[in-house]
């Protein structure tokens, strides 16, 4: 059977970048950015991409969406699309992405591939959460979800793998950035939610060791160590991420993914609880803060979790945070140390240096933070 | 020779049947001696001996293929096996795929070896206890350890020796309950962690710095603690980066209160240069059938010896080979000890094997094996340098021992060619794969040669023409990398059919079940 | 430290001089101690090696070891019955042709492509067990039966999600001592703790009411051997493994490969996993070093990700043309990410699984049957002669195949005496179970295979009737 490619392109996507405004989000700022001369570069980012897959022209079919959203590339790389919706031309908006992404849904592509910035990410997964799975080429200039590849040929050689069956799938951050504190030289992330993307690495045979575990397999492993070494006087606050929520999710728990809950002898204390909360509920208590790493930079607080604030963070302890992370989320790192930033030069200079993190049933890891 | 100098090599293509398509009913492979007539008379049937429900109802479904063909068929299979003997097997890192002496296979096959029962009186063996005891006397002074054992079968298996030993040992102080975590590193061998979770530790792993690909001293403090039981490490570690810290990691953890073990996978680069005794472990492991010569026999037999300093003897699985001045014995009685590990001795062929290498090569030329190790792989890293896509990891450690790990990174970010895909290209032209590492790949794309002592500079200027020229195809003509093999004799493999519980089968049986009898095309 | 000059080895290449110099000139070093300083001095050996001088030229190196070789007498000068876990059968000359190739010999982990051969060999193993077994699922045997028991034991465990095992008394002593170490059953609280069954000592068989009464809801399995290490067929396996299949245990079987020709396979009883040793499928003993350990099992989701083993798959190529090989990679499944120790894998038997397959080709079905009647008879006849001398008993039913245990209270011997005065008449007596079966008296394991003829036979029994006049 024949496997289903959807193409989205933003055109609009990484127009601020060359003339140094920050992102194309609302009509006043990409009129300027026109006004200044700005060119689309979503265009040639998305061929870039799809050259990588002109091995496969003949073995799948590609959904597309009309004119600049798609169909100009596809037919550049001497693709015979499928398309579908309409658009107004030169007038395109989040609108459409949403609606081209929820019909590629419906029409069952097996992929998605888009090209545009961390909005146009964020577009795609309120239209369809992790029902699919998407790659992203970068052609945005708010780059900081975790659903894109390096470069556009990367995204397009992960897209030839995953259509061939080669990788498997995993999930990555949507962030969202918050846009006037962007555009005043800071950074204030959110979590926006996960879109599943092909895992790049490759489904190897090692011959001279035994099986290496998938991703899933590694976090139900980390939620467990936690959760066999969990003390009934302790509060737990767990911070936003797939890996921290796989505790909740073991222990038949509903959760926040986004968000950060508290729990108590395996039962829930609060749902997406705040800063306010947080410290309302560790008054005089003793408790332990398990997070994750957010995003491919490496950040375990300040990024997404922000709730978690240093003052709650004083009060807890450092020898109180649990550090998790699955093997492969920390080779991501490349060796790069992992990342603070609570506001609070005091906080963060507490928080550096060696920690040791959970990474399996029985296994930990020692790694710098920095 | 092709255009590029390498050769035109072609694997050996017979489309071999699976054994158990082979043959027709009623074929067989050897004639069984009946039991003489007397015999017969006297006991009357076998059958009569079996309880009834336990007798067998219908003959096992083996193939039923007459001699001449088993042998062609066994023949035709090693045929298309690519031994290190036939090729220039340099890029098995951490594997040391040496030469093994013929003369050596020659000795194990005398039937004053091979007709030896282990449970023959100790006076009838004297010749092997002899040569098993002068071998753990060498292996004494190559390591400096004080007692050694050569019942492990491998080197995970002597690992998790180690791991047991050190459980024990504190059992016997009575702190086992406080002591249950083991540290290691990222870049020893994954036996290192494996094996004391086997044993019931729980394992911190401490990742290299960046700069160095060596862990910190700094990292090392922060994973001690008093529940340390003890430090389980290769050094050089997979990387052929040698830490020039580990006395001091050592002596960290004994001052915790916790035993070291030397995982020496990685020893062809130390003999009479640097020693487990010297960086202050308590006990150590080599790989017999790696530095020492003994085959590798498509994974086994093998022998993964273990040492200990004295202090630590008590506690080696039984039997230890003693020499009383004038005979040998096997001694049972240790008081400590963690009973057996293996039924026997160990596989005594790969020491025998071994003591004839050790006393063939002596101390002088010994040490020349681990300098000529060492020259080779540095001189491999030069040759390397200049070819496109390939960057040796950690370039700020200049220098390495006995192997070096390489990133295909570049080339991947070039040209979307993956290490996998140059693995499975460069058997074309006649040298066996490479092993890229174990995971998790902390270097990505990686490769890990290892330019052992057997090799002549022309097999290693070979060897990196081979991965020169598969880079050079990557830039130029990426798919014909991508597709590889096209020399061997088969094509790419349908990886879901490994997967796939509908798919897998792990036997013919279950194969046929399975595919309802579609066989090859 | 200079360079030393030697002439060259013949086994190192770039020993000679000249090719030495020039390597370490391209690199950019006049010494090898310039690439030596990565180690500091306060680690280095600063002395030579204290070993031997070598025995350089092949031809004295031979004659040395061979000399001290031929201080062994070897079971083809004595006539042995030695079993134990360790037997003497024939290896056909074809076996010992394949097991020599210098392809298989020196291969190691090259994959499905380079080593086409010997993953097929794997396969055909792995297939011709299946058979012999009657069972879907065979992995690559590890270092020895111990070990295949020991993770056989633990595999249960975690599929049982229990820590205790039972374990007949009639196991292997050295088998037992193996499966402690990797239950880690002598330590508080154990990784797995073990019970043992008892059995009658008329019989020989497993006392049921002794497994009933203390088999529980903590049980993982029940391991027993069949035949049992005193030779004994056991023939109540059926209600066995109904014991361990009520109470929600596995039912963990031993077994000697090269008697099922012509016993049931213990799948036919209800055995969930089977393990035991190729040694007798054409490896010669090597000093207790021609062994490995087999795991098989009933094909399920439950087993498959338990293996500690590899388990090789068939796969067919992307073109369609042809098939290949590889390591099942299967779906873990979620117990197996709590189990408190994953166990471990690495180099384990490749050389003597590939011999295995050679053999079970050669044999056949006629033949593997053939041989397991030529063991009964004359190990039968053998015990017949040998209870025909006074003062001998041979215990237990006649229901043995290849091994029985022979008792020698009545003439005032131990198993020591009588087997140090065999060795005078060149025979290995069997192995002395005295100290390991205690509730046996002084009694001897005796191992009787195809290379046994009768006048062997009758040559044990006339020399034992010397020994113990």
């Amino acid at each position: 059977m024949r496997k289903k490619l959807g193409l989205i392109v933003n055109p609009i996507a990484g127009m601020g970048g060359s003339v140094g405004l920050k992102g194309t989000d609302g009509e006043e700022i990409l009129r300027k950015a026109r006004q200044l001369g700005a060119a689309p570069t979503a265009h040639t980012r998305a061929v870039e991409a799809l050259r990588e897959l002109s091995a496969l022209k003949g073995s799948i079919e590609l959904f597309t969406y009309p004119h600049d959203m798609g169909e100009e590339e596809a037919k550049e790389c001497s693709f015979n699309p499928v398309v579908i919706g309409s658009i107004q031309r030169g007038k395109t908006s989040a609108a459409d992405t949403k609606n081209a992404a929820r019909e590629m849904l419906t029409r069952g592509v097996d992929l998605l591939l888009f090209a545009g910035g961390d909005g146009t990410a964020r577009d795609i997964y309120e239209a369809v959460g992790d029902r699919l799975p998407v790659i992203g080429v970068p052609a945005g200039v708010k780059i900081h979800s975790g659903v894109f590849a390096i470069n556009p040929r990367t995204a397009g050689q992960l897209a030839v793998s995953y259509l061939r069956g080669e990788v498997a799938t995993s999930e990555a951050e949507v962030m969202d950035i918050d846009e006037e504190a962007f555009r005043q030289n800071r950074i204030s992330a959110r979590l926006y939610g996960y879109l599943k993307i092909p895992h790049d690495e490759q489904l190897v045979q090692n011959v001279k060791v035994g099986s290496v575990p998938g991703e899933h397999e590694s976090m139900q492993a980390i939620a467990w160590e936690v959760i066999d070494n969990m003390q009934d006087d302790y509060l737990y606050i767990i911070g936003p991420g797939t890996t921290t929520k796989a505790i909740m999710k073991e222990l038949q728990l509903s959760y926040t993914l986004l968000g950060v809950d508290v729990i108590q002898q395996k039962q829930p204390v609060a749902l997406d609880a705040n800063e306010a909360r947080l410290l309302e509920l560790i008054e005089g208590k003793k408790a332990k803060i398990i997070v994750s790493v957010i995003g491919g930079q490496g950040y375990i607080f300040g990024r997404g979790n922000q709730q978690i604030s240093p003052r709650v963070i004083r009060k807890v302890g450092k020898d109180n945070i649990i550090i998790v992370a699955t093997e492969s989320k920390i080779a991501a790192l490349k060796g790069m140390p992992l990342l603070v930033d609570t506001g609070d030069r005091e906080v963060d200079e507490m928080l550096k240096g060696y920690s040791k993190m959970v990474t399996g049933y029985g296994r930990s890891a020692v790694y710098r933070v920095a | 020779m092709s255009e590029a100098g390498l050769r035109r090599y072609h694997a050996n293509v017979w489309e071999e049947p699976i054994i158990m398509q082979m043959g027709s009913e009623g074929e067989r492979g050897i004639a069984i001696p009946h039991a003489e007539k007397e015999i017969q008379k006297t006991v009357g049937s076998a059958q009569s001996y079996i309880p009834a429900r336990m007798k067998r109802r219908r003959d096992a479904a083996l193939p039923q293929v007459s001699q001449p063909h088993v042998l062609r068929h066994y023949l035709r299979l090693s045929q298309q096996t690519l031994g290190m003997a036939l090729n220039i097997d340099i890029g098995m890192g951490t594997c040391t795929m040496k030469y093994s002496p013929q003369v050596n296979e020659e000795l194990l096959r005398l039937p004053q070896f091979a007709d030896l029962h282990p449970f023959q009186d100790e006076d009838t063996v004297q010749g092997i206890l002899q040569i098993m005891y002068e071998f753990s006397r060498f292996m004494c002074e190559i390591s400096g350890m004080d007692e050694f054992t050569f019942q492990p079968g491998g080197g995970a298996h002597g690992i998790y020796t180690n791991a047991c030993m050190i459980k024990k040992y504190h059992d016997v102080n009575g702190e086992l309950k406080q002591r249950d975590e083991i540290i290691s590193t990222i870049f020893s061998h994954p036996a290192d962690a494996a094996c004391p979770a086997t044993a019931d530790f729980k394992v911190v792993s401490l990742y290299p710095d960046p700069e160095t690909g060596l862990p910190d001293v700094e990292a090392l403090k922060a994973a001690v603690s008093k529940r340390t039981a003890g430090l389980m490490i290769t050094n050089p570690e997979d990387t052929g980066i040698f830490n020039p810290m580990i006395d001091e990691f050592v002596n960290i953890i004994h001052e915790a209160g916790g035993l070291c073990a030397y995982d020496q996978a990685n020893s062809n680069a130390l003999f009479g240069i640097a020693r487990a005794r010297e960086s202050g472990f308590d006990m150590c492991h080599f790989n017999i059938h790696k530095a020492f010569s003994s085959p590798h026999g498509c994974m086994g037999p093998a022998c993964g010896s273990v040492g200990t300093k004295k202090e630590i003897a008590d506690y080696l699985p039984v039997p230890i080979v003693t020499f009383d001045g004038s005979r040998y014995h096997l001694d049972y009685d240790r008081k400590h000890s963690i009973g057996k590990v293996r039924c026997f001795f160990g596989n005594i062929e790969t020491i025998l094997r071994a003591y004839a290498w050790v006393m063939g090569m002596g101390p002088d030329d010994l040490r020349q094996v681990s300098e000529t190790s060492i020259i080779n792989t540095n001189y491999l890293i030069k040759k390397m340098s200049s070819v496109q896509g390939v960057t040796m990891a950690y370039p700020k450690q200049a220098r390495r021992l006995d192997q070096v790990r390489f990133s295909l990174e570049k080339l991947k970010e070039d040209t979307g060619v993956t290490t996998d895909d140059v693995a499975r290209r460069m058997i074309d032209f006649g040298v066996q794969e490479y092993f890229t590492s174990h995971h998790p790949w902390i270097v990505p794309e990686p490769f890990l040669p290892e330019p052992c002592d057997t090799y002549s500079r022309e097999d290693i200027d070979y060897w990196v023409e081979v991965i020169r020229h598969v880079c050079q195809e990557a830039y130029k003509n990426p798919e014909i990398v991508k597709s590889a093999p096209h020399n061997h004799a088969i094509t790419k493999i349908n990886r879901q059919d490994l997967d796939d519980p509908d798919r897998y089968a792990m036997t013919w049986r279950a194969y046929v079940r399975k595919s309802k009898g579609k066989g090859r095309k | 430290m200079s360079d030393v000059m030697r002439s060259a080895h013949p086994y190192i290449p770039n020993s000679v001089p000249e090719t030495r110099e020039g390597m370490l000139k391209e690199i950019g070093v006049s010494d090898v101690e310039e690439l030596l300083t990565v180690i500091p001095q306060r680690l280095r050996l600063n002395r030579s090696l204290n070993l031997p001088r070598p025995l350089a030229a092949e031809s004295d190196l031979r004659k040395h070891v061979e000399e001290i070789l031929l201080k062994n007498g070897t079971c083809k000068e004595y006539l042995s019955f030695l079993g134990a876990g360790c037997w003497q059968h024939y290896v056909p000359a074809v076996v010992d042709e394949i097991a020599h190739r210098a392809e298989f010999v020196t291969a190691y982990a090259g994959n499905t492509y380079s080593d086409l051969g010997k993953w097929q060999a794997f396969f055909e193993f792995q297939s011709m067990m299946g058979e012999l077994l009657e069972m879907d699922m065979v992995s690559l045997p590890t270092f020895d039966w111990g070990c295949a028991a020991g993770f056989a034991v633990r595999m249960a465990s975690r599929i049982a999600d229990r820590d205790e095992v039972l374990i007949s008394w009639t196991v292997s002593p050295e088998r037992l001592a193996v499966i402690k170490n990797f239950c880690h059953s002598e330590y508080v609280p154990a990784h797995i703790s073990i019970k043992q069954v008892g059995y009658d000592v008329k019989t020989g068989l497993l006392d049921l009411e002794d497994l009933k009464a203390k088999i529980s809801s903590k049980t993982a399995a029940i391991y027993f051997e069949n035949p049992s290490y005193l030779g004994l067929i056991e023939s109540q396996g059926e209600e066995i493994s109904k014991i361990a299949h009520d109470n929600g245990a596995e039912c963990i079987v031993g077994v000697d490969p090269i008697s099922l020709g012509v016993l049931a396979p213990p799948a036919d009883y209800g055995a969930d996993i089977v393990c035991g040793d190729i040694q007798p499928l054409g490896l010669h003993m090597n000093y207790g070093g021609g062994v490995g350990g087999f795991i098989a099992s009933r094909d399920g989701a439950e087993y498959v990700s338990e293996y500690p083993t590899h388990l090789v798959s068939i796969a067919g190529t992307e073109d369609g043309t042809g098939f290949g090989f590889g390591f099942c990679t299967h779906e873990r499944t979620l117990y197996a990410v709590r189990e408190k120790g994953k166990d471990f894998t690495g180099t384990t038997v490749g050389l003597w699984t590939i011999a295995a397959a050679v053999y079970l080709a050669l044999m056949g079905p006629a033949g593997i049957r053939e041989i397991g009647e030529t063991i009964i008879q004359k190990s039968h006849y053998a015990a017949r002669r040998l209870s025909e001398i006074p003062r001998v008993r041979v215990l237990f039913s006649p229901y043995f195949f290849k091994e029985f245990v022979a008792n020698f209270d009545d003439a005032k011997k131990t198993v020591r005496e009588v087997d140090r005065r065999l060795i005078d008449h060149k025979i290995f007596g069997g192995k002395d179970v005295t100290s390991e079966f205690p509730e046996l008296g002084n009694s001897a394991l005796y191992a009787v295979t195809d290379i046994h003829t009768r006048d062997d036979l009758d040559r044990l029994a006339r020399s034992l009737e010397a020994v113990l006049r």
